[in-house]
């Protein structure tokens, strides 16, 4: 555990979050490199699936970012992405994932720190939650591939017919 | 179809109901014409067969097999790599086949809580189970060892199993939807491997009520409220799955002045069913501030896996709910 460094997918929206972390790098500002950065033209283009799919797939955190409320490049769009956010933590809570590791960050394309401590913030977050490891929730114990080959085995022996 | 040569026709059951098969008897005087083009190999709900006599078969002899339930046990998970094996043509039947249906919520639970509910909790087995016996998958007896098959922890759909031709959902698949699918398959009129056999389109489409922008404020159980019967249930407030549901039922459930539980599914190219609904509905909630649009969802609805994964938990993203290490 002490080694663990967490794997976290962000998606940043084009008109805010990407250019905040722009900014950060321009301007020199450190945060962890734990985070691979997904640009989406909008955070209301995030389905509630990429964040399932990146949980399922290996990421042991996510990061949504976008505009301020009322600063969307596309007028009310990250008021959808802040809707189904809470809809989105109200399921992973239902099923068993800590809502540490899904995130909503707000950082305009001027607030470069401001990202960076949500980032920080995040990885420290997630480091201690530990590695989610979500495939091996579904891996059955040894008990399956004996009871397969039980089966054929049996089968093989009571179809054999006394000549 | 009669001057053919008879194919091979087999149906299984695995974790399921058992109205898959009952849909299948409900194309009523057609199944005749399915006993002309068929003889049934195998059906445990309706006719003999047994499954050494299918284990005797050539691999690829049965022209077409269609399998309904998931796979919850370690026979259930043998008779679908056997049938797989054995069959041209897997098609997986109903909801359960298809994305885990109702048994599939069975993954919110592991084998352990399962075990406990029916064997220690249960008010029915209780009574009758003082030592707390629970099924074993191995006993020793003198005659040798007994083998039960294993339980999983959790539910796989079949295509997470073996690999399907075609898949034919609905909870159970409409009568009218099985036949369809059978004459194509009789006239060898097969869509490409893999297809969804129906539709791809949503319930709102054959739904007639009347649409206008929605804007929903509160959600509301089905027994709080008595919905009017000409406007979109969705907009009354009432959680209809149709939005994110195949079509082919011919909305049967609004019809009724009852929502969309979406028993069908997501169309082609919806990776989590759940999600895509979620995402529809929660961006028509009408409210801007953080804490108000947590109390709307929280308040009106209280089991977002029971309704958003209602049919579809075991083949979402993440399939089940985390287990707890200490099992």
């Amino acid at each position: 555990m002490e080694n663990f460094e967490p794997k976290i997918v962000g998606f940043l929206c084009n008109w805010c979050s990407y250019r905040a972390a722009d900014l950060a790098g321009s301007a020199r500002i450190k945060y962890p490199p734990n985070v691979r950065i997904i640009r989406v033209m909008c955070s209301g283009r995030v389905d509630p699936t990429f964040v399932f799919k990146a949980l399922a797939d290996g990421a042991d955190g996510v990061m949504i970012a976008g505009c301020h409320p009322g600063e969307c490049h596309y007028i009310e769009q990250n008021y959808k992405a802040m809707r189904r956010f809470s809809m989105l933590k109200h399921t992973l809570d239902a099923m068993g994932v800590e809502s540490d590791r899904v995130q909503l960050v707000w950082a305009s394309a001027a607030e470069g720190q401001r990202l960076a401590e949500a980032i920080e913030k995040l990885v420290s977050d997630v480091k201690r939650l530990g590695p989610l490891k979500w495939p091996a929730n579904w891996q059955e114990d040894e008990s399956r591939l004996e009871a397969l080959e039980n089966i054929v085995k049996e089968h093989a022996e009571a179809m054999e017919v006394p000549q | 179809m009669s001057n053919k040569p008879k194919g091979k026709l087999a149906l299984y059951w695995a974790a399921s109901c058992g109205g898959c098969e009952i849909a299948v008897l409900a194309i009523d005087d057609k199944i005749l014409k399915v006993a002309e083009a068929f003889d049934i190999v195998l059906w445990p709900c309706a006719a003999d067969g047994k499954v050494h006599d299918i284990e005797k078969m050539a691999d690829q002899s049965i022209d077409l097999c269609l399998f309904n339930g998931g796979i919850r046990t370690s026979e259930q998970e043998y008779m679908a790599q056997l049938l797989r094996r054995k069959s041209k043509v897997l098609v997986a039947l109903g909801s359960c086949a298809n994305e885990g249906c109702i048994p599939g919520l069975g993954n919110l639970n592991t084998r352990k809580e399962v075990f406990d509910t029916v064997y220690k909790e249960g008010s029915s087995t209780v009574p009758e189970n003082p030592q707390d016996v629970r099924p074993q998958a191995e006993t020793e007896m003198p005659e040798g060892t007994l083998h039960l098959p294993v339980f999983y922890d959790t539910l796989k759909t079949l295509a997470q199993t073996v690999d399907v031709d075609y898949f034919l959902p609905g909870c159970p698949p409409e009568a009218e939807n099985i036949w369809t699918a059978l004459v194509a398959i009789l006239e060898g009129k097969l869509p490409p491997k893999g297809s969804v056999i129906g539709v791809n389109t949503t319930v709102c489409d054959e739904c007639k009520r009347t649409r206008h922008e929605k804007k929903i404020k509160k959600f509301y159980r089905t027994w709080q409220i008595i919905p009017d019967e000409e406007t979109c249930l969705l907009e009354q407030g009432l959680m209809c799955c149709g939005i994110a549901t195949r079509a082919g039922c011919g909305a049967l459930c609004p019809k009724v002045n009852s929502p969309c539980i979406g028993c069908h599914g997501g169309n082609d190219g919806v990776d989590d069913y759940g999600a895509r609904l979620m995402s529809g509905v929660a961006s028509v909630i009408d409210s801007n501030d953080p804490d108000e649009i947590d109390q709307i969802i929280s308040e009106g609805i209280p089991d977002p896996v029971g309704t958003f994964y209602r049919f579809s938990l075991a083949s979402s993203e993440l399939r089940r709910k985390k287990k707890v290490a200490a099992e």
